[in-house]
């Protein structure tokens, strides 16, 4: 068992802040500590930034071609409008208001204008289907939605008979509306109009609600996205929301000149601390793109300085970059291959501010100017300070393209219970594979299956009428589990992730064994789609592997070798060989951590077909099913560990159109090199 | 059958007004062809109307009629109550009447935005040298015209293509185009030349709806030729049917469904 403290001091004292920023952090964090001020509520903090910089643009949306603009004082004006059209329309406080739509300012103030008058908003992720909604509108028993457009508000519709408290629905867009029934039904603008006319009325009841939150009450409500059972509600109270801005703020020296483009789901935690809870905060200004389309262009025009995307969005970046150079001329391709293998090789360095010699340093200036800087203009990186990835692990080769390029991207480890953040990388801490230290503020402990948990000040208040599950989850002193299994790098106090807690085992002697961490390793390499290690209570780990078509196929083309079928490539002795020095090399990388060494793949096998989801394997969200796959090559899992050379096996498969067939195969089964386990560990056993 | 002579409304309860266009029977031959025989129907303001006809029927013909092109032998269009003169393309545009076209006839080397300005040419009057001098009346003519164009991109939602040329676009977006340029001209009759040909499922659903949208948005009539039988039924007020040139069936899509002639037409009929 491990157990850690969060302590920030240590990455602080060798940073040097401008003096400004040094300033700004010593005031906030005096105004927090005692709550000073009245900061205690994000209506709160919207008064502060309209009082101190209400002439700053606080939120920028491109229509008609063109970044509209709102400033702060305007945005509390158009905010002011329509909470005083909510009370108007008879919201209550304690009141949900649902949000569901695009990343809008319009949608952003409907979150602030709900909480002015008492109510709590949940934003809901607008491509959920109608029935999807309907648990979460039910379950919370919003009386109010306020949605983007006609599809919205028509799986409202379509779905308001099972959902007793709804009473109104307010739309931005009016396109398609006209001939709807309009007697619950209400245009966004005209609610402001009556909340203006109506103003006299209702200001000084709109003051006494605003200015009622207490830093306990509760600041937004956040569904779960719910990929196991039913979406859970998870209350985050103001100082869950507040807390959590201020230290992430502070950790990463955000300010009010940094700008950030609002572009993932609003009912996503990250978006709602990124959007709402920082920028308050700090005071930046949070720009939304035209359209879902256009993101990449608007990303261009706005270059944000502060920018947060999952691997799958930097993936395909890169590899819109890697086809467009292959199309380029002979000259460009030449100049790019020079200088990103330079850039390789000493750009991280520069970027974490080590030695690096002049010589070097002249030419990264000289690709900066040729190659990196209208590269990353046109990916829209050119200003980026501060860039995150999370959700899933990222490929250290793309991680490592960003980082040469000298844009600071970096791992953040967070959940919806902890207000996002858990552990974060600091400037010049930054690596591949761990996720950071813990986040100001937050303690992490490591239990004996190796689950790792937290305790923060942004950890959650509770799960919406749902105490069993909150009691699963967090424990009376405040820990939260989070499903994760990891450890604490010693050497660097670096959390971890190895994989799911669930997923993780032992092996026959005692180590830990998990295999996703040795599978997200296996199929880092382009030539395998798919991999499923064993090895839960065996004495060594094997695997299956499922080679990617596209990749070894283009291989074989260019190398002439021939084959009829998925089957044959797969059992093509070259092939096997490639993979094998893959698995070597994936030995040798798993070797080097002391708590996973036992997780090398002894033997293994490139399985005849490749894992389907129509044949059960996988989930639709590609996904491995473990269980099913032991289940049903259990034949070859016992190949794999009775040492023989060779297994010959029947599967059966489903086409696509239904029809069931037998695919008949012999397989060869490796041995791939594993590096002698350390000492001790050999001693247990 | 449904009486149009006040107009009327429709099934979801939209206001059809006056006869914007009516052609009054029209005929008309290219040498020895007759392509039009002897046709007469009205447009009313507000109504999708639709033209159908198996090929060769003379459909496309009927629209070139309609937006002046070509200039029946015989038979007279009436626009607006009173019988409109044989007119230069740009004189009908200038009526209000705009049009797409079967096989997609845009600038390929310009941009999405830039043809879309196209549209809006009959409405610009500074000329060439304020144009290039770009002060003053040409300036504030062309912010303008852009401001429309760029609300016509927003509601056919081609934002994210705005600057990029047409000739790398697929064909479903040409298609979307080509109606950004003509609604573009803020037409009062708009005429749409198989809109949907070519199109897979889900292109000709939206299409659809952009129709249906452009419909009850800004009031425009619209007379559209098509092909498909299940979007012509959803879409419009009221059809033609034409067969070899004539007229065989006119009506709500309900009546023109079961007209013994149109199913003949549609279906094959035996001769003896």
């Amino acid at each position: 068992m491990t157990s850690f403290c969060g302590c920030r001091e240590s990455h602080n004292s060798d940073q040097k802040p401008v003096p400004w920023d040094r300033l700004w952090e010593e005031k906030n964090l005096a105004q927090t500590l005692t709550g000073a001020e009245g900061l205690t509520s994000i209506p709160a903090l919207l008064h502060r930034n309209v009082t101190e910089f209400g002439s700053s643009p606080a939120y920028r949306e491109k229509e008609f071609g063109i970044w509209q603009t709102w400033t702060w004082t305007e945005t509390a004006k158009e905010i002011e409008a329509l909470a005083l059209g909510l009370i108007n329309l008879g919201v209550n406080e304690g009141d949900f208001v649902a949000i569901i739509g695009r990343n809008r300012p319009y949608l952003y103030w409907s979150m602030v204008a709900a909480q002015m008058v008492g109510a709590i908003p949940v934003p809901l992720y607008q491509d959920a289907n109608a029935e999807e909604m309907a648990y979460v509108l039910g379950h919370c028993g919003a009386r109010f939605v306020i949605v983007s457009d006609q599809e919205q508000v028509d799986k409202v519709i379509e779905v308001q008979d099972q959902l007793h408290q709804f009473e109104h629905m307010i739309y931005l867009d009016p396109r398609g509306l006209r001939k709807y029934d309009h007697s619950h039904l209400h245009q966004y603008s005209h609610v402001q109009n009556q909340g203006r006319a109506a103003r006299d009325e209702f200001i000084n009841e709109l003051k006494r609600r605003s200015e009622k939150p207490g830093y306990d009450d509760t600041c937004v409500m956040l569904y779960t996205s719910g990929t196991t059972g039913k979406p859970k509600g998870v209350v985050l109270s103001n100082r869950n929301v507040i807390e959590s801005a201020r230290s992430s703020s502070d950790f990463d020296q955000l300010r009010r000149e940094d700008e950030i483009l609002a572009y993932l789901p609003m009912a996503w935690v990250g978006d709602f601390i990124f959007s709402l809870g920082q920028a308050f905060w700090c005071g930046f200004c949070v720009n939304c793109p035209e359209s879902a389309d256009t993101m990449m262009t608007d990303l261009r025009e706005i270059g944000p300085t502060y920018y947060f995307a999952p691997p799958r969005v930097f993936e395909t970046q890169l590899t819109n970059v890697m086809i467009r150079m292959e199309d380029a001329s002979p000259l460009k391709k030449r100049m790019f291959d020079h200088y990103m293998a330079h850039a390789r090789k000493v750009g991280p360095d520069i970027l974490d501010g080590k030695p690096v010699s002049a010589a070097d340093k002249l030419k990264y200036r000289i690709g900066e100017l040729l190659v990196y800087g209208p590269l990353k203009n046109t990916l829209g990186f050119s200003r980026v300070r501060v860039g995150y990835t999370a959700g899933e692990a990222i490929g250290p080769e793309i991680f490592d393209f960003y980082r040469s390029l000298g844009i600071n991207l970096k791992q953040l480890y967070g959940q919806t219970e902890a207000t996002v953040f858990i552990t974060a990388q600091p400037d010049g801490e930054v690596r591949s594979d761990t996720v950071g230290v813990p986040s100001p503020g937050v303690e992490l402990k490591i239990a004996d299956n190796g689950e790792v948990f937290y305790r923060s000040p942004g950890v959650f208040v509770e799960y919406y009428k749902n105490p069993e599950s909150t009691a699963d989850t967090k424990d009376a002193e405040g820990w939260v589990a989070t499903g994760d299994a990891g450890f604490i790098e010693e050497s660097t106090g670096h959390l971890r992730i190895i994989d799911r807690a669930k997923d993780v085992g032992k092996m026959a002697d005692g180590s830990l064994f998990a295999p996703k961490y040795v599978e997200n390793k296996l199929k880092f390499y382009p030539n395998i789609l798919e991999a499923v290690v064993f090895g839960n209570g065996r004495e060594q780990c094997t695997a299956f592997i499922n080679i990617d078509l596209s990749a070894v196929g283009n291989w074989a083309e260019r190398n002439n070798i021939a084959y009829a079928s998925y089957q044959e490539l797969a059992g093509h002795p070259h092939v096997l060989d490639t993979i094998q020095s893959h698995v070597e090399e994936v030995n040798a990388s798993v070797a080097e951590d002391d708590m996973l060494s036992g997780c090398q793949v002894h033997r293994f096998v490139v399985l005849h077909k490749e894992l389907d989801a129509d044949d059960g394997e996988l989930t639709r969200t590609r996904k491995v099913r473990r269980r099913i796959i032991e289940e049903k090559f259990a034949d070859i899992i016992d190949a794999l560990y009775d040492g023989s050379p060779k297994v010959s096996t029947v599967t059966e498969v489903t086409y696509e159109d239904g029809r069931k067939g037998n695919i008949k195969a012999t397989l060869e089964i490796r041995d791939a090199k594993v590096v002698p386990v350390v000492p001790q560990k050999v001693a247990a056993q | 059958m449904l009486d149009t002579s006040e107009g009327y409304t429709t099934a979801d309860g939209r206001k059809i007004g006056g006869v914007v266009m009516e052609m009054k029977n029209i005929t008309l031959r290219f040498g020895g062809v007759k392509a039009i025989t002897d046709i007469s129907f009205d447009i009313r303001e507000g109504e999708i109307r639709a033209i159908i006809g198996p090929n060769g029927a003379g459909k496309s013909s009927m629209l070139n009629v309609m937006s002046g092109f070509y200039v029946p032998q015989e038979g007279e269009v009436w626009f607006h109550g009173k019988p409109r003169p044989p007119l230069k393309p740009y004189e009908v545009a200038r009526q209000g009447i705009a049009r797409t076209f079967q096989n997609i006839a845009l600038f390929e080397g310009m941009s999405v935005l830039d043809n879309v300005m196209t549209g809006r040419l009959t409405q610009m009057k500074t000329g060439l040298l304020a144009q290039s001098i770009w002060k003053g009346r040409a300036e504030k003519e062309e912010t303008e015209n852009r401001e429309i164009a760029e609300k016509v991109i927003d509601f056919l939602e081609i934002q994210a293509i705005r600057k990029t040329p047409v000739s790398r676009l697929p064909y479903g977006l040409k298609k979307r185009v080509e109606l950004a340029r003509a609604l573009a001209a803020e037409p009062k009759l708009l005429l749409l030349d198989e809109p949907m040909a070519g199109m897979n499922v889900e292109e000709k659903e939206d299409m659809s709806r952009f129709i249906l949208d452009v419909n009850d948005e800004f009031g425009t009539t619209i007379a559209l030729i098509e092909h498909d039988m299940g979007v012509v039924m959803d879409l419009s007020d009221r059809v033609v049917v034409m067969d070899y040139g004539k007229k065989i069936g006119d009506g709500t899509p309900d009546e023109v469904r079961n007209n013994q002639e149109v199913i003949d037409a549609y279906l094959g009929v035996e001769h003896d």
